[in-house]
């Protein structure tokens, strides 16, 4: 029912760009409107949502240790794992950032039947980490391509990401290795969330809806690359308009594009409502973004409350009597 | 009280119902059965520690006696701590639900509840958050992931947010970190806004306020509890140990929790202190006052956790003390390492503690200036200063539990490794995915080692017994060494349910063993009084 809630949604989402331009004609509208708009909400409320997260404390300092603190000087630190370092922490980032670091340690947990009765096992599971690590590296890829239709000349980096991308030169134009990837990674995030019925029941319209979205995005532009061959001419002169802010209507392109933008543009603008939003939560993550050095360095909390306590005084004039009795030292006699 | 329930036995908990409800977990409601949950706090013990609506309540019964208005309450409270805590903040915007974290809690691996995923227990709390305190929530409730708050919800919350033991193994796994201790602790301070604590964190939390431990031991009686631990010393090595309390101008203040001042297996850690403390001849006192390192109110609210923590660095103060030594406890070493200095710092009237034996200086609490038992113990074995005898520990076969929160809130690994295989002769590790920093709770901390619930700390203990269960078959393991008093509490219990003939040690107890003490006798007894096996005694 939720996968199909947010299938519906993108389906609507779809004739709502198909009916718009073919029907109401509003090419100016899909083409050029609805992506500044999409392009405002995105970062405005990317901005906001991080400076809002910003504006709340960080009152303790919480690093989730995963190896060997710094102690005595013979014992080996882990200083990835348990940093002491900003060097530490920056390398514990990138390692989380890039490589999904933490879910290169997921697990598969297992109850069998062992030689000493139920026994729990633990195997290895790396297919989530391997499929959304393909699936966030297309993604990025991907979205580095397209600047070569935004910017001109194309950027060198671009042009030699664009070249290792299509360097198997297959069919003409040359296939994209990543549009392959990235299809079959969203396939795969897909089926694991209605396959396994634990992660299915964990899951939300929410989870659904950027997967589906992405899905469609995927599949229009692919269909415009291999099978409708838009004129990749008209598009370049569109986006640079759009980049130089004197958009114009191409003409002759058909309304493929038009939901292709538009559904970039709903996931941009869904963007920074959403659970997407860990693409900047991750870098602010309290457990993994702090040196691990507590007993070294005092952390200070920016509203650190004055308690009523019960001070040594209190506790003294209760058991005074039964402390001098045991012959314990008193302040007061 | 409800009459008693009995325990199933261990082929019964271990037939663990993994299939899923029929009705989304938004419409399966909470089931209170005995034997899985916590009496609720009484009035008086909140009283004590002033939190709100002190009264005696029952869980099992449908009034709970809240207050009025207190859906406001926790609306106002989500907003306070939203505002003061980045990381609840986070926590609460960007998990994607990838599940990672699922099968990686004791408690969900142990029953199958799959409430007790880290995701979805968080997601109690979440989608609360997200119906007032999001805009798409507002727009679109549940379609959005969003519900009201009901007093149905708010007995959900007070389950399950009781049924996690803030062990952090979650958040190992999490690939935003995401820590379901961090949620469970302000879930926790939500629940105490309106008095709902459990009756086995607030009784020791309002002792501890006003006697100096959870156990509510009065100064009088604590002197008694360690002279008769030194009369027993006495018998073992024919060495009297004089132990002093709350004296002033001593170099060192030794802080441990309470749980090594009564019952088996905890004092024999605490005898284990006071030998190897005589012997190296150290000038350190006991304190009445701050007489608990663990802290049970920061199981309670982050506020009581401070109040009972400002005890220690009062007491060093007042004694003036040099530097402080804390014993082997599991939470207690989260507190001390990430919130006390940030609470009740900084210790600039203290100094960074320097072993007055081998004159190593611990520059890792420079800050703090309070170390480990074991971090001071391990500089003691490296540098030769203690003559050891592990041969008297040959009968024992012992494996280690990493406790969770040294491990995922300090990350001491290494250093009670290092006094074990010194003290003595037969170690064995268990798996390698269920220590370290993937260790398995003991299913009973964070204040939920009451006896009522005995049947969940059974199954939550299960992932923990389950390895034990491969050392022993594996290499006819006895012993299970720790570092917490909580575990000592806890342990006993599970391995006597699931594993027995494992016994369970500090690590201090088991160096004690080994320890050869300057004059001491011929030993022929262990530091529970047992025949020594091979030394004399009566194997």
């Amino acid at each position: 029912m939720k996968a199909l809630y947010s299938f519906l949604a993108v389906i609507v989402l779809i004739l709502i760009a198909t009916l718009g331009v073919n029907v109401a004609n509003m090419s100016s509208v899909f083409g050029i409107i609805v992506p500044y708009l999409a392009f405002v909400v995105f970062v405005g409320g990317f901005v906001y949502r991080v400076i809002k997260w910003g504006k709340s404390p960080v009152p303790f300092r919480i690093p989730t240790t995963c190896g060997q603190q710094k102690s005595l000087p013979w014992i080996k630190q882990s200083k990835i794992e348990n940093p002491t370092s900003a060097l530490g922490v920056i390398v514990r980032m990138a390692l989380e950032i890039l490589f999904f670091r933490s879910l290169f340690r997921n697990t598969k947990t297992e109850l069998k039947e062992g030689p000493y009765g139920p026994q729990l096992a633990y195997g290895s599971a790396k297919w989530l980490w391997f499929g959304s690590l393909v699936f966030h590296w297309s993604f990025l890829i991907i979205v580095i391509r397209h600047l070569r239709l935004f910017i001109e000349p194309v950027p060198f980096f671009v042009q030699m990401l664009d070249g290792l991308d299509g360097m198997l030169q297959i069919g003409l134009p040359p296939i994209y290795l990543t549009d392959l990837f990235f299809v079959v990674a969203v396939t795969f995030l897909f089926l694991r969330r209605i396959l396994i019925p634990r992660v299915k029941y964990i899951s939300l319209p929410a989870d659904y809806f950027p997967l589906f979205m992405i899905f469609s995005i995927a599949v229009s532009g692919i269909l415009m690359r291999y099978f409708y061959k838009v004129d990749i001419i008209a598009i370049k002169e569109f986006a640079i308009g759009l980049a130089q802010f004197h958009p114009v209507i191409p003409q002759g392109i058909g309304v493929i594009f038009y939901v292709h933008i538009f559904l970039v543009s709903v996931l941009f603008a869904y963007f920074p409502l959403s659970k997407l939003m860990h693409m900047g939560g991750i870098f602010l993550s309290p457990t993994r973004n702090m040196i691990s050095n507590n007993r070294m360095v005092r952390h200070i909390n920016p509203w650190n409350p004055v308690l009523e306590v019960h001070t040594y005084e209190h506790y003294e004039d209760e058991f005074r009597e039964k402390m001098k009795k045991v012959g314990l030292p008193v302040e007061k006699e | 009280m409800a009459p008693k329930v009995k325990l199933p036995k261990p082929g019964e908990l271990s037939i663990i119902d993994y299939s899923l409800p029929a009705t989304d977990w938004m419409d399966t409601p909470v089931e209170f059965k005995p034997n899985t949950f916590c009496w609720g706090a009484k009035g008086k013990d909140l009283e004590t520690l002033g939190l709100p609506n002190a009264r005696d309540w029952n869980p099992s019964e449908e009034d709970w006696k809240l207050p009025e208005n207190w859906e406001q309450t926790v609306l106002d409270g989500i907003a306070e701590r939203l505002s003061k805590y980045r990381s609840f903040k986070i926590f609460m915007d960007i998990c994607v639900r990838c599940g990672a974290c699922a099968d990686k809690c004791h408690f969900y691996i142990s029953t199958g509840d799959p409430k007790n995923m880290p995701v979805l227990r968080a997601e109690l709390l979440r989608s609360v958050y997200k119906r007032y305190f999001t805009k798409s929530g507002k727009l679109f409730g549940r379609l959005a992931g969003g519900r009201e708050l009901t007093v149905d919800v708010l007995k959900e919350w007070w389950s399950y947010f009781f049924q996690c033991t803030e062990c952090r193994r979650c958040s190992v796994y999490c690939p935003y970190g995401i820590d379901q201790a961090e949620i469970t602790i302000i879930g926790r301070e939500l629940l105490n806004l309106l008095g709902l604590n459990i009756n086995w964190i607030s009784g020791p939390a309002a002792a501890c306020y006003k006697k100096g431990n959870h156990l509510g031991i009065e100064p009088h009686a604590l002197t008694g509890i360690i002279d008769s631990m030194c009369d027993d010393i006495e018998d073992i090595t024919g060495i009297r140990v004089n132990p002093t309390f709350n004296r002033k101008g001593a170099e060192i203040l030794f802080v441990t929790p309470s749980g090594d001042f009564m019952g088996e297996p905890g004092i024999y850690t605490c005898m284990g202190y006071l030998m190897l403390f005589h012997e190296l001849g150290l000038d350190y006192t006991w304190s009445t006052y701050a007489s608990e390192g663990g802290n049970f109110g920061f199981f309670t609210s982050n506020d009581t956790a401070k109040r009972l923590n400002y005890k220690i660095y009062a007491e060093a103060k007042r004694l003036g003390v040099k530097y402080i030594i804390g014993g082997e406890c599991g939470h207690m070493w989260r507190v001390l390492n990430q919130y006390m200095d940030t609470w009740n710092g900084p210790a600039d009237f203290l100094e960074v503690p320097k072993s007055p034996i081998t004159g190593t200086v611990f520059e890792n609490a420079k800050s703090t200036k309070m170390i480990h038992i074991s971090e001071f113990v391990a500089d003691l074995i490296k540098h030769n200063k203690l003559k050891l005898d592990p041969s008297r520990n040959d009968h024992l076969k012992v494996t280690f539990h990493d406790s969770c929160n040294p491990s995922r809130g300090m990350g001491m690994f290494d250093e009670p490794r290092h006094i074990i295989k010194a003290v003595c002769n037969n170690f064995y590790e268990m798996p390698e995915n269920t220590i370290r920093e993937q260790t398995f709770c003991c299913g009973s901390g964070s204040g939920l080692n009451a006896s009522e619930n005995m049947e969940q700390r059974m199954r939550g203990g299960f992932p923990r017994a389950n390895a034990v269960r491969y050392v022993q078959q594996k290499h006819g393991v006895n012993m299970l060494a720790n570092i917490c008093a909580v575990d000592r509490a806890a342990l006993p219990a599970l391995m006597n349910y699931w594993n027995p003939g494992v016994e369970v040690a500090g690590v201090t107890e088991l160096l004690a063993n080994a320890l050869v003490m300057k004059g001491e006798k011929e030993r022929t007894l262990d530091i529970r009084l047992n025949d020594l096996p091979g030394k004399g005694g009566n194997e």
